[in-house]
């Protein structure tokens, strides 16, 4: 038996070189590139120290108890005392734990709260909304300011809030960017806000993480964050040369089960405009649908002013 | 419906199972028919009202499923082992996952549990039978129909591809048009009535047929956790069965509760399926608990530390199990105050849990530990379950599941928690109790080296599924590309399924080895055990107890033989009242199977004569007067000396 305890430390030990052999830049969860990702990268490694502290003692009672009492290290006679337990003891960890819940339950609270928002230190600039919505097998981004949509890939500019407005046409998928933060479903009923933010240019998986069928493994985008100027650049180019997105060609594509990257000089919002309830933003009445049907009309009916405006912006 | 629709077709993986599920059928039936076997399998098994025999029964099918189950695992890790690999398709790879997932909590954990408690419980308690056999044998034909039902949609018909989980809109009509969800939504009905009626019976049972002297507060740890259990089981399934209805109703009859169109409600199917789920998970651990605890105990040679603190813990656990259904999804979009809750409520379940596990470390604590198989298994179930409850922890707090929700590392967690737990839980009190059931012990030269394979595999296979969820892999994607990197963790993982799976094959051929050859028990009492059913002789009789036992205490078979303390009144033996068997319970579950069956297809007329039928069977069964029988003290008296010789 000795020997095979040994067999399983050597294998243990290998499996954990094996890992610690593994690049550790591609665990993309821990190598944040915005403020929501960082904060959560950084819950994360909290909450691994303190578990880690929690397994140690685990760990330690265990070898000690397993190597002290073992029936060959006593005598034959050795008859084991009756012990019903011990106030104290066992007061100590209830107590221990509570305290650990407690901090873990603080922080909880604190950082949903934080990456439920609006990135701290980026409250004072106007986000750029997106909406990004799902169909069988690929993901759809409309910029309704820019007046531009997209397939498969999305494109932001760095250090500006994003506000992703996420729903699907189709089974329920999950938005998700691991390095810039955590996920969020899209549902056919109902629109979720997500807020992202890229503090440095460069180019991110994005995937949906929800099974949604049979396309699911291949349903990935890439998300290129870039600067404020490349971005508006980039966004002129997708309307001097992408063909506009007619109700008839996104029917079509929303039919189409796998297709590339597309890029289009109108959106479908108009045409084809997201559920209205929109739970995350706790507004219920048609106080809200109203505003957004409302804007929504006028990206479709007033696209040459949206543009104006938009340009403008960018001017700045 | 054409044939070509009817049986799956066009994957070479199916006509061979096709083809070998013809051949054991037929090599079963010639077999039964040349040995002259169909009576006894009438008399004694598919008739049986024992719960020993029920339980062993419900042992069996669970060991058959964890082949189907482990068979499904291997087949996903062949295919994810590299990138790119072209051994399954999605579609095939779909519908594994999803009868992976039902088959191993549903009917693989689930009928072992209670498998366990039906052999176990009357034992520990001084009782002769459950309160309700008649019923108990109808509970375990409903899951073992259902489970059939469910076995067959590979072959027939297609099997469910949207996950065990089912969430629609995926699991609707619109984008799963095949029957497979129609399989799903029926089988787990016809088990899940099946599994309710189990619960009724064993809190009767456990609240009203204990021995004399055996308080609340003396029964054996694991009768406690079986207590909770089934309370836990009576107040959850009603809400899967009423999901599975709604289910059944949007696929077949066209209603529209969870669908995209005309006001459907994707997300609650989502709740009603959690607000069973989650409680599911302690149905199936909580048991667990009790196994190790009684086991832990016997082989430190000690009472279990901290006694009213294990049935508090177990008591809180239960309560918390209701209110922590929203973790499993966060992403949901409920805001940060829902979030919040359920986040609180769920690291609270860390406080009971890690009360039970400091018990059992101060248990071992002055003792004089063995190292006998089923110790192992708790023993190895201490330091790796504390790694699915720390990593459970993590993904309960809300901000940082944003990023574990639907990875690897989720599955690498909830792996960590169930096989360590529920697995090794059952395993262990598999190797614990079977010689109370057939009288002798299995190999233990054997049993530890399937126990070293399994405990190494286990890791081998689930480790590397934390970083690789970590590294961005989701769960349920059926294929990578190379660049993304997870090729190498991936083989490893696979490697680990297969020393699993080697172990498992050793597992087996213990069986075959100890029922050859291992030595038969004398005294009814292999293991030096502390509680009433060592008390009996192996195998134990059908009315198990003699006398009925007079307990003074907890542990009361230690008691005994260390105080003195009788266990038995002097004086004569009295008859014995026992119940009859019955074929009814049986052929109601055959009606059920084809009720399922023919629904599934939407073949209503057959379906409604199939529903006339059960109602004709539960009509019979209110008109039946069945009194039972009498076992004469004479006959007692002959049963003992042959069991436990001349001693009594």
């Amino acid at each position: 038996m000795k020997k095979k305890r040994w067999l399983f430390f050597g294998l243990f030990v290998s499996i954990m070189l094996l890992l610690s052999g593994c690049d550790s830049s591609s665990l993309i969860v821990l190598d944040p590139k915005g403020p929501q990702a960082k904060t959560q990268s950084s819950t994360i490694i909290f909450s691994i120290l303190m578990m880690a502290f929690v397994l140690i003692v685990v760990y330690i009672l265990y070898i000690i108890m397993l190597t002290k009492y073992r029936a060959s290290k006593t005598s034959d006679d050795y008859i084991p005392p009756h012990i019903e337990g011990n106030k104290w003891l066992e007061f100590t960890w209830i107590a221990i734990p509570v305290i650990i819940v407690a901090i873990l339950s603080v922080v909880t609270v604190k950082t949903t709260s934080a990456v439920e928002s609006v990135p701290a230190g980026y409250e004072d600039q106007k986000p750029l909304v997106i909406y990004a919505a799902s169909s069988n097998w690929k993901w759809h981004f409309s910029y309704p300011e820019e007046g531009v949509e997209t397939v498969n890939y999305v494109n932001i500019p760095t250090n500006r809030p994003i506000e992703f407005r996420l729903y699907s046409y189709g089974p329920i998928t999950s938005f998700w960017v691991p390095q810039l933060g955590g996920q969020k479903y899209a549902m056919s009923d109902m629109v979720n806000t997500l807020h992202l933010l890229a503090d440095t240019p460069g180019s991110f998986m994005g995937r949906n993480s929800n099974f949604s069928g049979k396309g699911y493994a291949q349903m990935e985008f890439e998300v290129q964050s870039m600067s404020a100027g490349d971005f508006s650049k980039w966004v002129d180019d997708v309307k001097k040369t992408a063909p506009k997105l007619t109700e008839d060609k996104f029917n079509a594509l929303l039919k189409t089960s796998y297709v590339g990257r597309e890029s289009f000089s109108s959106t479908h919002l108009g045409f084809n405009p997201p559920p209205e309830m929109d739970m995350s933003e706790g507004h219920h009445g048609s106080g809200s649908s109203d505003k957004d049907s409302g804007s929504e009309t006028m990206d479709h009916s007033d696209m040459s002013n949206m543009e104006d405006m938009g340009s403008m912006e960018h001017g700045n | 419906m054409k044939w070509d629709e009817f049986f799956v077709t066009g994957e070479p993986m199916i006509y061979a199972a096709m083809v070998s599920i013809v051949v054991v059928s037929l090599a079963i039936l010639i077999g039964l028919t040349y040995f002259k076997k169909w009576g006894y399998l009438w008399r004694e098994w598919l008739t049986t009202v024992d719960h020993k025999r029920i339980g062993v029964m419900y042992i069996l099918s669970a060991l058959i499923m964890l082949f189907r189950g482990g068979v499904d695992a291997l087949l996903m890790r062949t295919q994810l082992a590299a990138p790119e690999m072209k051994f399954l398709d999605a579609q095939h790879y779909n519908e594994i996952f999803t009868t992976h997932g039902v088959i191993m909590i549903l009917f693989m954990a689930m009928p072992f549990v209670i498998g366990l408690m039906n052999v176990v419980v009357p034992l520990q308690i001084g009782a002769r039978d459950v309160a309700f056999p008649r019923l108990n044998a109808v509970s375990f034909w409903m899951f073992f129909f259902g489970a059939m039902l469910f076995n067959i949609s590979f072959v027939i018909g297609g099997s469910p591809d949207a996950g065990w989980t089912a969430y629609f809109p995926l699991a609707s009509l619109e984008f799963s048009p095949t029957v497979g969800n129609n399989f799903y939504s029926l089988a787990l009905q016809i088990s899940g009535i099946g599994t309710l009626m189990t619960g009724v019976n064993f809190i009767v049972t456990i609240l009203k047929m204990r021995a004399p002297g055996m308080k609340l507060m003396r029964m054996p740890m694991f009768t406690w956790s079986v207590l909770i259990t089934n309370v836990i089981i009576l107040f959850a399934f009603p809400v899967l069965t009423v999901a599975l209805a709604l289910m059944m109703f949007d696929r077949i009859f066209g209603s529209q509760f969870f669908t995209m169109a005309n006001g459907g409600m994707d997300m609650l199917w989502a709740n009603l399926f959690w607000v069973w789920g989650h409680p599911e998970v302690y149905i199936v651990i909580l048991p667990a608990f009790g196994i190790f605890s009684d086991i832990i105990s016997t082989f430190s040679k000690k009472n279990l530390y901290g006694y009213k603190s294990m049935v508090a813990s177990m008591v809180v656990i239960s309560l918390l199990s209701f209110i922590v259904w929203a973790h499993h999804f966060y992403t949901m979009g409920a805001g940060v105050m829902v979030n919040g809750f359920f986040s609180i409520t769920t690291m609270a379940i860390a406080v009971p849990t890690g009360v039970k596990i400091f018990n059992w470390l101060f248990t071992l604590q002055k003792g004089k530990i063995s190292f006998t198989t089923p110790m192992l298994y708790a023993m190895a179930f201490i330091p790796i379950f504390t790694i699915g409850g720390v990593t459970g922890v993590m993904l309960a707090m809300a901000s940082a599941d944003y990023q574990y929700h639907n990875t690897m590392f989720l599955v690498a967690h909830f792996h960590y928690v169930l096989i360590p737990g529920t697995v090794f839980g059952v395993l262990a009190g598999m190797y614990f109790w079977f010689p109370k059931i057939f009288g002798f012990r299995l190999n233990e030269k054997l049993g530890k080296t399937a126990f070293w394979l399994i405990v190494v595999g286990f890791n081998t296979a689930f480790l590397p599924l934390f970083f690789l969820g970590l590294s961005g892999m989701t769960r349920r994607m059926y294929t990578y590309s190379a660049d993304t990197g997870f090729g190498p963790l991936n083989m490893v993982a696979t490697i680990g399924a297969f020393i699993l799976a080697i172990g498992f094959v050793v597992l087996c051929y213990n069986f075959y080895w100890s029922f050859r050859y291992s030595p038969r028990d004398e005294n009814g009492d292999p293991w030096d055990a502390r509680t009433l059913e060592w008390s009996t002789p192996s195998p134990v009789p059908v009315y198990n107890f003699a006398k009925v036992p007079n307990v003074k205490s907890m542990d009361a078979l230690w008691e005994a033989k260390v105080n003195g303390v009788p266990l038995y009144e002097e004086g004569p033996y009295e008859p014995i009242h026992m119940p009859n068997n019955s074929g009814q319970p049986f052929i109601l579950g055959v009606i059920m199977f084809f009720l399922g069956f023919f629904l599934v297809f939407s073949w209503f007329i057959p379906a409604i004569i199939a529903g006339i039928a059960v109602v004709v069977m539960l009509a019979l069964r209110s008109f039946e007067r069945d009194h039972g029988y009498h076992i004469s003290p004479e006959e007692i008296a002959a049963t003992e000396q042959k069991l436990r010789g001349d001693s009594v």
